[in-house]
Parts: C-alpha cells; sequence; structure tokens
C-alpha cells in the first residue's frame, strides 16, 4: 500500500516537472516571437511554441487535439507563412527596418500596462482556493462521437466557413490589373 | 491515463499566452508579425477550452478546439492573400502606410 502510494508521488511529481518544463519552453518560445526582428526566425520559433503547446495538450489528457496541432498548426499553416514570406521575399532589410521600428519608447507603455492585468490575473487565479483535480484522458473515439452527433451543424458551419475562406483568398490574390474608375486610367501607378 | 496537474496553473499559461499575444499585437508595426500574434492568442483561447475539458472529462473541449483551428487556417488563408495585395500595392508591410481609409 505505502510502495503504491509512494509510485503515485512519483508520477505526480514527474508529470508537474514535465509540464512545468513545457510551459516555460512555451512562453519563452513565445517571447522570442513577439520581439524577433527577422520573420523567418520568429517563425522558426512559433513553431517551437506549437510543438511545446502540443506536449501540453498530451499532458493535460488530449492526445487526438495535440496530432491536430502538430499536423495542422506547425504543418500546414506554418507552410503558408513560409511560403508567403519567400513570395515576399523578405530579408536583411526587412530585419534592419524592424529593428528601427521596435524602439523602446514604442512599446514600453503596452508592456507596462499588460504587465499590470497580467498580475493582478496572476494574483487572483493563485490566491483562489480551487480544490485540484485529476485529469482524465479524454479520447479520439468520445471527440469522434461528440463531433458529429451534438456539434454537427458546427462541422457544416465550419465546411462552409473554410469554403468561404477559400473562395475569399482565391479572389483577393488573383492577379488583375485594377483600374479603379475608367477615368483613372492615365494616373493608375505602375 | 490520469494527469495530475491542477487546472488553474494551466488556465495561468493561457492568460499568460494570450496577453503575450496582445503585446505581440501592440507593439508591432509589421502586419506579418501581428497576424503571427493574432495565431499565438487562438492558441491561448485553444489550451484554455483542453484545460476545461479535461477538468471536466468531456469531449466538448476538443471539439471547441477543431473548430478553432479550422476558424484559424480559413483567417490565416484570406490574411495572406491580404497581405499579398498590401505588398503588390504599397511596396511596404508597414501598417501605418495603409491610410487609405483615412481611420
Amino acid at each position: 500500500m505505502r510502495i503504491r502510494q509512494l509510485t503515485y508521488i512519483v508520477y505526480y511529481l514527474k508529470m508537474n516537472i514535465f509540464f512545468y518544463i513545457t510551459a516555460f519552453v512555451t512562453l519563452f518560445s513565445t517571447i522570442m516571437v513577439i520581439t524577433r526582428h527577422n520573420p523567418v526566425h520568429a517563425l522558426l520559433y512559433l513553431v517551437i511554441s506549437l510543438l511545446s503547446l502540443s506536449v501540453i495538450f498530451f499532458l493535460l489528457g488530449a492526445p487526438f487535439v495535440a496530432l491536430l496541432e502538430i499536423i495542422i498548426y506547425a504543418g500546414a499553416i506554418m507552410v503558408l507563412f513560409i511560403f508567403v514570406i519567400m513570395l515576399l521575399n523578405l530579408g536583411k532589410e526587412t530585419a534592419a527596418q524592424e529593428k528601427a521600428w521596435l524602439k523602446p519608447r514604442i512599446w514600453i507603455g503596452p508592456v507596462i500596462l499588460s504587465t499590470i492585468l497580467l498580475a493582478e490575473l496572476i494574483y487572483l487565479i493563485t490566491t483562489a482556493q480551487l480544490p485540484s483535480y485529476n485529469l482524465q484522458t479524454v479520447d479520439s473515439k468520445a471527440v469522434a462521437i461528440s463531433l458529429f452527433k451534438p456539434y454537427l451543424i458546427g462541422v457544416e458551419l465550419a465546411a462552409m466557413l473554410l469554403m468561404a475562406g477559400v473562395v475569399g483568398a482565391a479572389h483577393i490574390g488573383q492577379q488583375k490589373k485594377t483600374v479603379l474608375h475608367r477615368f483613372l486610367k492615365e494616373e493608375e501607378p505602375q | 491515463m490520469n494527469t495530475p496537474i491542477s487546472i488553474e496553473i494551466v488556465m495561468l499559461l493561457a492568460g499568460i499566452l494570450f496577453v503575450l499575444g496582445i503585446v505581440g499585437v501592440i507593439i508591432r508595426k509589421n502586419i506579418i508579425f501581428m497576424l503571427l500574434s493574432v495565431e499565438v492568442m487562438l492558441n491561448a483561447a485553444g489550451l484554455a477550452f483542453i484545460a476545461a475539458g479535461s477538468r471536466w472529462a468531456q469531449p466538448d473541449g476538443q471539439v471547441m478546439f477543431i473548430f478553432i483551428l479550422a476558424m484559424a487556417a480559413a483567417e490565416v488563408s484570406v490574411g495572406l492573400a491580404l497581405i499579398l495585395r498590401i505588398y503588390q500595392q504599397h511596396k511596404s508591410l508597414d501598417i501605418d502606410k495603409l491610410k487609405e481609409m483615412k481611420g
């Protein structure tokens, strides 16, 4: 009985240490995302942030969503960003420009204000005497049943949203010479 | 697998991530970095949903995260198309240069 209790305590500590290390990695890489000058570096740090967030999802007992996070976010959406950065050919001069834009005079005010709000949030959450529970694993079967039974209308709405997104992106992104008005034809930008 | 992580710490992490995303949106002038910060904020909201869902051992949190994922994909595709058009018209990604609406 005592050995069983001891193994549970060891397991508890191990899971908590895992969680804290992963949370630190997530926070650090997110801070790096919002402070980098080069867009590609920021993108790589965002990928690390997404991967560590998916480890946190796995620790919280959501393995299906952890896989989706890696496949869709770190796989598909980040590739979209990389393609756009390649198309725009953002390189060293963008980094220099960012360095000129990101002066302390600009960011110090919002950072102080949001730090005050964050301190209040931390105080409120850590002083609340909430009982702690063991988190249960919710497997993909339960998620699928819930997704396609009570949330079916949500799935259809998401499908319509994705369709609208694809059509909108194709419409906005098409290459076409824009003539705002027939009287403005002479002074259109080259 | 029972995971003995207290729920308020996870909510705290989600809040800190959300605040970091807001700070990124506010302090940046490049529109690509603003879009990246919006992604960070969406992830923080998803983390809060996942934590609540595993606290009550219900699949609803994960379902909501899947909806957030679909929404983020649509938002990113439209947003990146808009960024491409902005760059073609203004030769810059500075949001201060976009003054046509006189806002």
